[in-house]
């Protein structure tokens, strides 16, 4: 294969424009230090998204070129922010027998951070050091000190709603003003004070001020479809096209990294890359490189760096990589509550979610059978009508005509959602590996995962059920049957299509896997069961799928022990003083806090760390 | 992009967004929306997928699942049908789907009335309808016309509330710039009066 290696060495080479490669590219190019930056997409423009569209400005209105959500496939997403999924042509992924698991890919610039939920959490001062808390899991190198100014410095420059309420498992931040609670937030929130919880407001990627030439949101409820005005937090728009008018930044797109060269040093001197646009291997050489594909994928791109000095792949004498896969523990659970019926409609859209419930029983564990915790999403209110928004309302009282059309007029608005956003504790049967066999389209080897929930998590799962229904029920909420997948938006799943009337139909893809705000579009509560996947032994919980929740993290983890962690302390291979990683692979756990934060707080001070040891010539 | 566009986007944009000069950033992206909405759903359709006579019966069939009610336009109005009839067009299976469904419809009215649906009167027409509405109707005889009027069902609500009329109708206020987020007093009044809380 021809290969094309430009004489240039760039300073760095930053691998995937999510928010880790979107936040080490920014902050590097703010200090004068060059950086090309790699995506496996193509380039986005403010013009791609579709905020303030209405759903017939789009032909298909969401539902798909062909009407692909009629038939549970993808639709491609073409009435959302979101690019991607988890399937992708070409580039599969396989997944072990016994195991169940899912992998959203995002190939554009910005990645995921285009649709995401933009929910903001500071790990809490414990979440660093679970292993000495209680037993399980291992402890961060690092501790909330090291990375608290980094949360400070991240919160100043994105913008992030939330009030001060001194909670420990809920660490306060820098906060612009949070919108005012919607009707339905306030039910919760008093619902939940008459359980013993304490709802806040909530902690979103929002700037509610102007900022560094960002408008304040002007709350339209679109974040989803990618926000014109760039108030709300996306790499592409808040990180790397701000950085390119530096002239610092060079943005490849349509380039997915193949392998990292090295010298006999064992240092890193080239990335190897696919152009997409004409199958061509390519390769840009570079003084240093940080991965930011995504944990999996920056896992992969290690792991598939393998040579005779390298015979496990790069930075791998420990073994671990690919190994602590997590993901988030997802339950979700809705109500319609008829105190809503008939209530004066408003304009509900604001920034999505503007309540949410931190973990409130972070010194309570003996009242418990798992051990961490989870936070609540709270979603409502009158989302506009899409596809499928009225599917669960329709398929309930069936019929048709004024009578159906009444039905629908009086749920609409009437649903609340309940999403528990919970702790896995690492285990050795969660990781992924290279597959021997499957290679993608580009003939690069693909991942085979492995998965498997313990105990810790269904009894997580259990804890929410009972609670969610606890405080739904105090608002005089009827529960729609056991309450659906975990996974963001599943709540708008229903019964209904298929060859058999009745049959479950699967989530919606329209609006987007958005992970952090559990909207009930057009208000209809979520039918029983729908989506639901159960492996292993968690038979009769309803527990998200693994990688349904979006929060893959692990795989590189970091360490101060180079025998049992790939990366030392500062997200810097051990092996590879050259290399660094700079998503949420370097986790060490995936504590109840949704990662972008953190993991926007850890690329900072690893492109900090970066650029200091550049300066002195460590790298 | 005309000036009389454009003079639109402005004024929807309103003076809020001025304020925070925000304005030329988003006017752009207002124009490329109102070019796409342009694309209208009224007027002559001319089926894509479906026969004349098939389309004729599936608009029937959406008139009937979401009608005009105290003179608010329906599904008719709200293009459901060519809406469905274009997926189709994109989509064999879902145009099978339907040529096979609206065959059904009308081989079971014939059977019943001797004519075919569009053609019976709206009694026998609401007759078919109070059977195959219901999944507790389900026979091995009438399943089939059970599993399309789901189909039909579904789409044409979608295709509704995805419209103009249908948004309108459901009163969804959201999806504008706003200065700020206002607290919905009245609204919460209701809701922690209604529940107790």
């Amino acid at each position: 294969m021809p290969q094309v290696s430009t004489a240039t060495v760039h300073d760095v080479v930053v691998v995937g424009s999510g928010a880790g490669g979107g936040t080490v590219t920014n902050v590097l190019a703010n200090m004068g230090v060059s950086v090309l930056l790699l995506e496996a997409g193509p380039m986005i423009g403010i013009s791609d998204f579709k905020e303030h569209m209405w759903p017939y400005n789009v032909p298909h209105r969401g539902a798909g070129a062909k009407g692909q959500l009629y038939f549970n496939q993808p639709t491609g997403f073409t009435y959302s922010a979101t690019f991607g999924g988890s399937q992708i042509e070409g580039e599969p992924y396989t997944v072990a027998p016994g195991s169940d698991f899912s992998w959203f890919r995002s190939r554009v610039l910005g990645g995921r951070t285009n649709h995401y939920g933009r929910v903001t959490l500071r790990m809490a001062d414990y979440d660093f050091k679970p292993k000495t808390t209680d037993g399980l899991g291992f402890d961060w190198p690092i501790s909330y000190s090291d990375l608290a100014p980094y949360y400070d410095k991240a919160e100043r420059f994105i913008g992030v709603t939330g009030s001060i309420e001194n909670i420990r498992s809920a660490p306060d931040g820098i906060f612009n003003p949070p919108g005012a609670l919607k009707a339905h937030d306030v039910l919760v929130q008093r619902a939940c004070a008459k359980n013993g919880i304490r709802a806040v407001a909530a902690r979103q990627a929002v700037t509610t001020v102007p900022r560094n030439g960002r408008p304040a949101c002007h709350y339209c409820g679109q974040c989803g479809r990618g926000c014109t005005t760039a108030s709300n937090y996306a790499a592409s728009y808040v990180q790397i096209f701000p950085a390119m008018k530096t002239g610092k930044v060079q943005v490849v797109a349509n380039a997915m990294a193949r392998e990292l060269m090295t010298d006999a040093s064992g240092k890193v001197t080239a990335v190897s890359y696919i152009d997409k646009t004409d199958g061509s291997e390519k390769q840009v050489r570079c003084r240093t490189v940080v991965l930011a594909a995504s944990a999996c994928e920056s896992a992969r791109l290690l792991l598939n760096s393998k040579s005779s000095r390298h015979p496990q792949g790069l930075a791998n004498s420990s073994g671990k990589v690919g190994r602590y896969l997590m993901d988030t523990v997802g339950f979700s659970m809705s109500a319609m509550v008829p105190a809503l019926s008939g209530m004066p409609h408003y304009n509900s859209d604001g920034y999505g979610s503007h309540l949410y419930v931190p973990w409130w029983m972070w010194d309570r564990h003996k009242e418990l059978n798992f051990p961490r915790g989870y936070h609540i999403e709270v979603g409502g209110g009158y989302g506009m009508p899409s596809v499928n928004s009225f599917n669960g309302v329709v398929n309930r009282v069936e019929g048709y005509g004024t009578p159906l059309k009444q039905a629908i007029r009086d749920e609409y608005g009437t649903s609340i959602g309940l999403s528990g956003r919970g702790e896995m504790i690492p285990n050795e049967k969660s990781f992924c590996e290279i597959d021997p066999e499957t290679k993608d389209r580009w003939g690069i080897p693909v991942l085979r995962f492995h998965w498997e929930w313990s105990d810790h998590e269904l009894n997580q799962v259990r804890h929410m059920q009972t609670t969610f229904r606890a405080v739904l029920e105090t608002m005089g909420g009827r529960i729609a049957t056991g309450g659906g997948r975990g996974g963001g938006r599943g709540t708008a799943a229903a019964t209904g299509m298929g060859s058999q009337p009745g049959q479950q139909a699967p989530q919606t893809g329209q609006s987007g896997p958005q992970t952090g705000v559990p909207t009930v579009p057009g208000g209809q509560p979520s039918s029983g069961g729908a989506g639901q996947r159960a492996g292993n032994a968690a038979a009769t919980v309803p527990i998200s799928r693994g990688g349904a929740i979006i929060h893959e993290v692990g795989t590189v983890r970091m360490g101060d022990d180079p025998q049992n962690s790939p990366l030392n302390k500062f997200c810097q291979a051990h092996e590879v003083r050259n290399l660094f990683v700079a998503d949420a692979a370097p986790f060490v756990s995936n504590a109840d806090k949704n990662p972008t934060h953190t993991i926007i707080a850890l690329a900072w001070r690893t492109a900090e760390y970066l650029a200091e040891e550049m300066r002195k010539g460590n790298v | 992009m005309s000036e009389i566009t454009r003079r639109d986007v402005l004024r929807r944009l309103g003076a809020t967004l001025m304020a925070t000069g925000v304005l030329d950033r988003v006017s752009a992206q207002e124009v490329h929306h109102l070019a796409l909405a342009q694309s209208g759903t009224n007027g002559a359709y001319t089926p894509k997928a479906l026969s004349d006579q098939e389309y004729k019966t599936l608009v029937r069939l959406t008139d009937l699942i979401i009608p005009v009610e105290n003179s608010k336009p329906g599904a008719v109005a709200a293009g459901a049908a060519a809406w469905i009839d274009m997926l189709a067009s994109e989509n064999s299976q879902l145009k099978d789907i339907y040529t096979k469904g609206l065959a059904w419809i009308d081989a079971e009215m014939k059977r019943r009335a001797s004519s075919v649906f569009v053609s019976a009167t709206p009694e026998q027409q609401t007759g078919l309808l109070d059977l195959i509405a219901y999944r507790r109707n389900s026979t091995p005889e009438l399943d089939p016309g059970i599993v399309f009027f789901t189909w039909v069902r579904r789409m044409t609500v979608d295709a509704f509330y995805t419209s103009e009329i249908g948004i309108a109708d459901i009163d969804y206020r959201g999806n504008r710039p706003q200065a700020a987020y206002a607290e919905p007093t009245e609204a919460i009044a209701y809701a922690l009066k209604r529940s107790g809380l």
